[in-house]
This record gives structure tokens, sequence and C-alpha cells, in this order.
């Protein structure tokens, strides 16, 4: 079959097919253009008429037809909503609590991971795949069960050491924090690369007299740059834009988190349009500047987690 | 001394071999030190947690009544007469079955249309993938705004093209609210459907589709039996883990439409939260959740069976 495959390649009729398919490419290619841009114009559409909206007095909002270019530019409705929410204390507390989950999963999950990958202890493959299989639970099956263990953590929030008494780590910073701060997606992610990493590294260190957890740290984790990337971004991401955890575990306003302030300030102010739009781009900036800047490790990360079984 | 310890009994094997474990496990005791961490919290908020869910769904567990009686399958049984819990299910079909294969054709064709190696490829994939970082109380906003009767830029293009004569209410006619759901769904998820279609296919190697071209394949014939057949692990993944999320639906239906207008949009999540933590129904909000469970269960065994033969796990 190769050969005949050859043949055909090798013979005259191949100038002229050619000839007659760059006609026929050069209108798919338009028409690949045409439908590529029609897409992105649909899809960035409603979030370009956010920005816009944001930056006009809300008068002109209701405008008919849309203005897309703002025609009494205004900040007016950013200064306003710093001013009504309590934005300083959301940002605070969700920039506090991405954070620390983040490198918190950068730290336990790389550790869980080195050891799934490259240490042999009995007991290690029934974990590793009944971890993996818990994966199939929906996270919906925890909401509630993780709300009343939050809620009855001994010793905190006024519970005595029987957890009985008090509100625990709910409404606390700890609740939002705690339970995500490992995860099996992580490890499972972490643990695939750094497999790919060879032993005889680590066994030359050995030799050398190295302490297990200097190779941990000194040699495998420099080397698991891309996946702990990935995973950090797309932790950060994650626990950023997270809305329902915070909505029950939350009640006080000075542990709200951006998104949660931000969803029952849109509930209270429901016909302030221009203020609740200016709110919507302050609360997406962060995340898209972590997107736009590390987006090549972002998007590797989806893949890698997505492809590797 | 395995050699010997195969001549023996089985009795003395059990022993030795355990003793062996145990030397062993104490020689590679920061291994387990170093999965302490996710060990303990996956104990408290995945396995016991799930424990707990089941007995919870067993019982009448009102968190503001201090009595929780053991009720045995009666939640179960109020759950199967339920006709809002019925309502909420058909909702969910409905949104998932819309949503989650109109998004993958959607991801599919642009991921298929990126990667014919267009120019300014990463433009026009961040482009498609800023929905999907987007917070959903943002996309809410933004998305209520479109949808909005008087004013919204949907109704104002939909008249302008001549689509519609008469301006539409999204959100609040009954049958409208969950295609538009549906709608601001695909606007949501079709990037995430598209980077994993597009890493699927630049694994497919080129010389595939050589071949194809010089046995005579046309465009679409090469499509039809080199790229789909080969992108069949990535449809499976991305099917799977769509429809476990879309099952799971909550935060913008929260936002938009408070599950209404008659409950149309009330989708299982919803009405789990609604049970749970409006009605503090805990019990009865746990056995709701394990219906989802067995339902996603079920699906997902489904389709394992389905493509054991072409996806390599």
């Amino acid at each position: 079959m190769a050969s005949s495959a050859l043949e055909k390649k090798t013979t005259g009729t191949g100038i002229s097919t050619k000839l007659r398919y760059t006609g026929a490419d050069a209108i798919g290619k338009f028409a690949v253009y045409v439908i590529l841009i029609t897409g992105v114009i649909l899809f960035t559409a409603p979030w370009a008429l956010m920005v816009s909206a944001s930056f006009q007095p809300l008068g002109d909002m209701f405008n008919w037809p849309p203005t897309w270019w703002p025609e009494n530019f205004t900040t007016k409705n950013y200064t306003e909503f710093i001013n009504a929410a309590g934005l300083g204390v959301w940002f605070l507390n969700s920039a506090l609590i991405s954070m620390t989950v983040m490198f918190g999963q950068l730290f336990f999950n790389s550790l869980a991971a080195y050891a799934f990958a490259k240490r042999r202890f009995p007991g290690r493959d029934g974990l590793f795949t009944f971890m993996l299989g818990t994966l199939m639970i929906p996270g919906t099956v925890f909401l509630i069960p993780n709300y009343l263990i939050l809620q009855h953590i001994p010793l905190f929030g006024g519970n005595n050491i029987l957890g009985q008494g008090g509100h625990g780590w709910l409404d606390s910073l700890w609740g939002l924090t705690i339970p995500g701060i490992v995860s099996v997606w992580g490890i499972f992610f972490i643990r695939q690369y750094m497999k790919t990493i060879p032993d005889e590294l680590l066994d030359a260190a050995r030799i050398d007299g190295a302490a297990d957890f200097l190779i941990y740290l000194l040699i495998v984790l420099p080397l698991s740059g891309p996946a702990l990337a990935a995973n950090a971004i797309s932790t950060f991401t994650w626990v950023w834009n997270d809305f329902f955890w915070p909505l029950i575990v939350i009640s006080s306003p000075k542990f709200r988190t951006v998104q949660l302030g931000l969803a029952l300030f849109v509930v209270q102010h429901r016909t302030r349009w221009d203020v609740v739009m200016a709110g919507s781009v302050l609360a997406t900036i962060p995340v898209l500047l972590v997107f736009l800047i590390f987006q090549r490790h972002f998007i590797r990360g989806i893949v890698l987690s997505g492809m590797k079984g | 001394m395995a050699a010997t310890a195969t001549v023996k009994t089985d009795q003395t094997i059990k022993p030795s071999k355990f003793r062996s474990t145990l030397r062993e496990m104490r020689k590679q005791w920061t291994a387990y030190l170093y999965i302490a961490p996710w060990f303990v919290l996956f104990f408290v908020f995945t396995l016991f947690s799930v424990a707990f869910s089941f007995y919870l769904s067993f019982h009448e567990w009102n968190i503001v009544q201090p009595a929780k009686p053991f009720v045995g399958l009666e939640n179960y049984i109020d759950l199967f007469k339920d006709k809002k819990f019925y309502g909420a299910l058909w909702n969910t079909i409905l949104f998932t079955g819309f949503g989650v294969p109109l998004g993958m054709i959607g991801g599919l064709l642009i991921a298929l249309l990126l990667n014919t190696k267009v120019r300014a490829q990463g433009f026009f994939r961040t482009m498609y993938y800023i929905p999907v970082i987007t917070p959903l109380v943002v996309s809410s906003v933004i998305w209520k705004w479109v949808y909005q009767g008087d004013y919204g830029l949907l109704n104002y293009y939909l008249l302008q093209l001549g689509l519609i004569n008469e301006k539409l209410l999204w959100l609040s006619d009954p049958n409208l609210a969950m295609p538009a759901l549906i709608i601001m769904g695909m606007w949501m998820g079709i990037g995430g459907v598209m980077v994993m279609y597009l890493a699927g296919l630049q694994s497919i190697p080129e010389e595939l589709y050589d071949a194809a071209k010089v046995d005579g394949a046309t465009g679409f014939q090469s499509l039809r039996h080199v790229t789909v057949p080969l992108l069949a692990p990535t449809t499976f993944f991305i099917l799977i883990t769509s429809v476990i999320g879309s099952f799971q639906s909550f935060a913008h239906i929260y936002i938009m439409t408070g599950g209404g207008p008659l409950r149309r949009t009330t989708v299982i999540g919803y009405y789990l939260y609604e049970q749970g933590f409006r009605f503090f129904n805990m019990g009865y909000a746990s056995a709701i959740a394990y219906i989802l469970f067995a339902i996603i269960f079920i699906f997902t065994l489904i389709q394992f069976r389905y493509a054991r033969g072409d996806v390599q796990y």
C-alpha cells in the first residue's frame, strides 16, 4: 500500500489537482475565518457590553439601540460601587483564601504526588486507585455532610471538645480554606507528571546521601514546574470564582468573598445595573489577569488533566 | 527466602509476609508522612462525608430541631412521590440533554476550524475561552442584562434581524427560561470543550490524513473516518465530565431565575439547595444527593460499557 501511495504522489496528475485545490482552499479558508470571527464576536459581545456599560451613566444603558461605545464616559459607577459595597474586605478575603488554598495545594498535592509517583510503600497502588475512584462521586453529595462537619469542628467557633455548642468553622475563613487545601485531581495530575522524571536522577542524589525530603524539594519539585503552574492557576481561578460554598458557609458580611458579595449586592440592588456592571468588571479583573499572563500553563493543565488516563 | 517459603504451608507464609510488609512500612514511614495531610482531609471531607450523607438520608434531620429521628427509607419513598422532585429531574434532563450535546458540537466545530492552521490561533482560543474563566456570578449578571426584556441586547438584534416581531421576556416566560439558560450554558462551556478537542486533534498524527488523502478520501470522508474515531477517547472524557458538571448546575440558576418561573428552571442542584439550606431538611436533601449520585453512577457505567472498545485507559 505504501508503494502505491508513493506512485500516486510521483505521477504527473499531482500538479493539476494541486492547482484545482488552491482555488477551493482559498474559499474554504475565507469561510473558516468568517465563521471564526463571527463566533468571536458572539462570544465577546456580552462581555464587551459589560465593560462598556460599566463606564456609562445608568440612563445611557437603556438606550435603544444599545450604545457600545460610552457617549458620556464616567467612572462614577466604580466609585459608587467601591463606596457602597464592602469591596476592600471582599477582595482581601478572596485574595487570602485563594492564595492560601493555592499554596496549600501546591505543597500538599506535590508532597502526596511525590510519594505516589516516586516512593514504593505497601498500600500505595491500592490507595491511589481508591482515591481516583472517589472522583466519581459528584461534589453535590458532599455539600450537606461537609456543612455539618464544619459546624462540629471541635474547639473552634465556640464549640467544645466534642464539637457541640458553637458554629465551628462555619462563618469563618477556615471553612472556606481547609476543605480545599489538598485535591485529588491535583495529586493525580502532578503525580502523572512526576512519573516522567527519570528515576536515575533521584538515585544519583540518593547515592550522594541526600535526604529524601531534599530530593523532593530540590530535584523533583523544580522539574515539575509546568504541572505545578497548571495546578496553581486552576486552583486560584476555581477558589476565586467559587460561589456556592461561600454562599452556604458564610453569613457575616465581614467574611464575604468577592463573588458572594457581588451576588448579594446584585440581589439587593436589582435596578442599579450601572453599579452592578462596575462591580462585575472589578470581580473579573484578578482572574482575567492571571489567565492572560499564565494562559499557556493554564490550557496545558486542562489538556493534560483531561487527556492522561 | 521466597523459595523456602513456597515449600512451607500457607499458614507460615502469611505471618512472614505480614511481618515483611510491616518492616517495609516502617522503612518507608516518610512516604506515609507525605500523604498524611491529604489522607486526613480525604478521610474527613470525602470518606466520612459520603458515609455521613448516607446516614443522614435515613433520618429526619432538620438543623433547627433537636430531635433527629431515624425514619428508614421514608425520605426515599417521599422522594418517589414528590412531584417537585420529578419536575427537577425532568428539568435537569432537559438542561443536560440539550446543553451538553450542543456545547460539544459547538466546541468540536470551533476546534476543527482552529486546527486548519489558521493565523492567530492563540487569539481565537483565548477569546473563546474567556467565558470559561469568567466568574459565574459575573456571567449571570451579564446574561441577565442580555436577556432583559425591554432593553436587552438579544431582543434588539433579534428584532433587527426580523427573527422575532415582539420583545420576548426570556427569563420570565416559562417556555423560554430553560432555552435561555441552555444558550447561556453553551456560551460558558464551549471554550472548555474546544480546548480539549484541540488537544485531541493535535495528537492525531499527520500521516493518517496524508494516507487518507492519497487513498482518495474527501475532506468530509477523512473527518468521518479518521478524525471522529480517533477523537473517541476525548469525546468520551468530555461527555462524562460535562454531564456530571451539568447535572450539578446551580449557581447561575440561583442568580438568573431562582428556579422559576413556575419552577421551570428548578434543576436537581437547585432543589437540593432549596431543601437543604432554605428549609433545612438535611435528611431529605441527602436523599436527593444520593439519587443524583446513583443517576450519575449508572450513566458513567453505561458510558464505560459503550466505550470499552475504543478507549485505552
